[in-house]
């Protein structure tokens, strides 16, 4: 086959290096030498020592980790199936309760005053009158039994319900079309989702979890869920959302966390 | 090829230990803070995330010329598990042919082979592990999340140790190494034919 022989390495020597490296150290080759494996096993561990200086945290390689990080947001945005289901679960492998994870210890936890609390709507929102959790509990109720998963590594079997979040847009007159949709919470935690996430028919604004009313840790009185994000991506304690088209950095997104944090 | 991929596996598998220690599959097993990459969880995600594009533009790279230039099936295949075996009966009866380094024997082969099969069962993996529910029917092919992230450890100690041996012997026989960096010997032929000089790419 002539293309075959035809295709030339750029970087390879028009000289060859020849047969004589076979027979230079065949001697080499068939007695092999432990003292000199062993140096070479440490030049290697030498060589991996060397990450232990970190060079992310350099400002330089930080702005272009992130700017991939950026393009990763897109990539995923890009994938992204709007309407493909996450798969669901039976109720017996339910884990009960949830498993809780912040950025603060569970005895930090501040729960909310459910009797008083309201959610307050922003943006690009027609209807902005606030909600509250008996008006919530008259909407038409959705349950998920999804995986949740953690940045972290672990998952785990969940059962959460509550109100579509596409269904409660349409009630409220938000604007679609808008980019962003952001979550104000009441532990200063914030959160944004795409609106094709928020638009998701798994996403949902919940307040029950195996058929109970959220307790704390976990967010009572309204968290969100969505089967499409990583666990850190579903906002607890959740006071006000907006519609908006601007772009704000996140609670995690500002510590170099992934902001799309896509599943 | 060869050094982009070094420097991919390299930046994987640091950063991979990285966001393993935020959520070990072992009890006993945590990298220490010196040999992993990123010196917060985010960084070795970014890192990670980084790092996998370059590992899978690359590999599809050189798997794409490695069966187009028809290099896999002329240097690899076939393989018989008998020559295997005999092959590494030679080795420990230090017998073992190097006459001609163009050529792999048996051993090197199945090697070669295997670790790019790891190579590519560790992308599915890591896909699955990145978009669960987006690829949900590849994720589904494996089983629950832990057991994709299972698999896709096996995959790096088993990469993991093919460098051990690989590096070694590369260490072992410093010549191979200036070999790689200037280009192989040729296969067959006429060695001052430059048009010749086509087949062996480094060692992969």
């Amino acid at each position: 086959m002539p293309f075959r022989t035809r295709i030339r390495s750029i970087i390879r020597t028009r000289k060859s290096a020849g047969r004589s490296i076979a027979a230079e150290n065949r001697a080499l080759v068939e007695h092999i030498d432990r003292r000199r494996l062993l140096r070479g096993v440490v030049s290697l561990g030498t060589l991996t020592m060397l990450t232990g200086c970190d060079v992310s945290e350099n400002d330089f390689v930080q702005q272009g980790l992130r700017a991939v990080s950026s393009w990763n947001d897109g990539a995923q945005a890009t994938i992204f199936r709007p309407n493909h289901l996450a798969p669901m679960f039976d109720v017996s492998q339910v884990v009960k309760p949830p498993r809780f994870n912040a950025y603060y210890d569970i005895e930090d936890v501040k729960p909310v005053d459910g009797a008083t609390w309201k959610l307050q709507l922003n943006g690009l929102i027609d209807d902005k009158r606030p909600w509250t959790q008996a008006m919530l509990d008259q909407l038409p109720q959705q349950e998920l039994i999804i995986r949740h998963i953690c940045v972290e590594g672990w998952d785990y079997i969940g059962q959460w319900s509550g109100v579509n979040l596409r269904g409660f847009f349409r009630r409220i007159g938000a604007d679609l079309k808008a980019k962003y949709v952001n979550f104000i919470c009441a532990d200063n935690y914030t959160e944004s989702l795409d609106m094709a996430t928020a638009l998701h028919p798994q996403t949902i604004l919940a307040t029950k979890y195996a058929n109970e009313t959220i307790t704390d840790p976990f967010g009572y009185p309204l968290r969100l869920r969505t089967s499409t994000k990583l666990g850190y991506k579903n906002a607890k304690w959740i006071m006000a959302i907006e519609v908006t088209n601007q772009f704000t950095e996140t609670f995690w997104s500002k510590q170099g966390f992934n902001w799309y944090a896509g599943i | 090829m060869h050094w982009i991929n070094a420097l991919a596996i390299f930046i994987m598998i640091g950063s991979g230990w990285k966001i393993y220690n935020d959520d070990v599959l072992f009890g006993w097993l945590h990298f220490p803070d010196s040999v992993v990459i990123g010196k917060w969880a985010q960084y070795g995600l970014q890192w990670h995330f980084f790092g996998m594009w370059i590992f899978v533009v690359n590999g599809l790279c050189y798997l794409t010329y490695g069966v187009a230039t028809g290099r896999f099936w002329q240097k690899l295949l076939p393989v018989w598990p008998s020559e295997v075996l005999a092959t590494v009966g030679d080795a420990l009866r230090f017998r073992l042919s190097h006459d001609d380094l163009t050529h792999y024997n048996a051993v090197q082969k199945a090697l070669y082979l295997g670790i790019m099969l790891v190579g590519v069962l560790i992308v599915i993996t890591g896909l699955s592990l990145w978009k669960p529910v987006q690829f949900s029917e590849l994720a589904d092919l494996f089983g629950s999340f832990q057991t994709i992230r299972l698999i896709h450890f096996l995959c790096m100690a088993a990469i993991v140790a093919f460098l051990l041996v690989h590096i070694s012997l590369a260490l072992l026989v410093p010549k191979s190494l200036a070999a790689m960096v200037a280009g192989g010997p040729v296969v067959g032929g006429n060695p001052s034919d430059a048009d010749a000089a086509s087949e062996i790419e480094a060692t992969p």
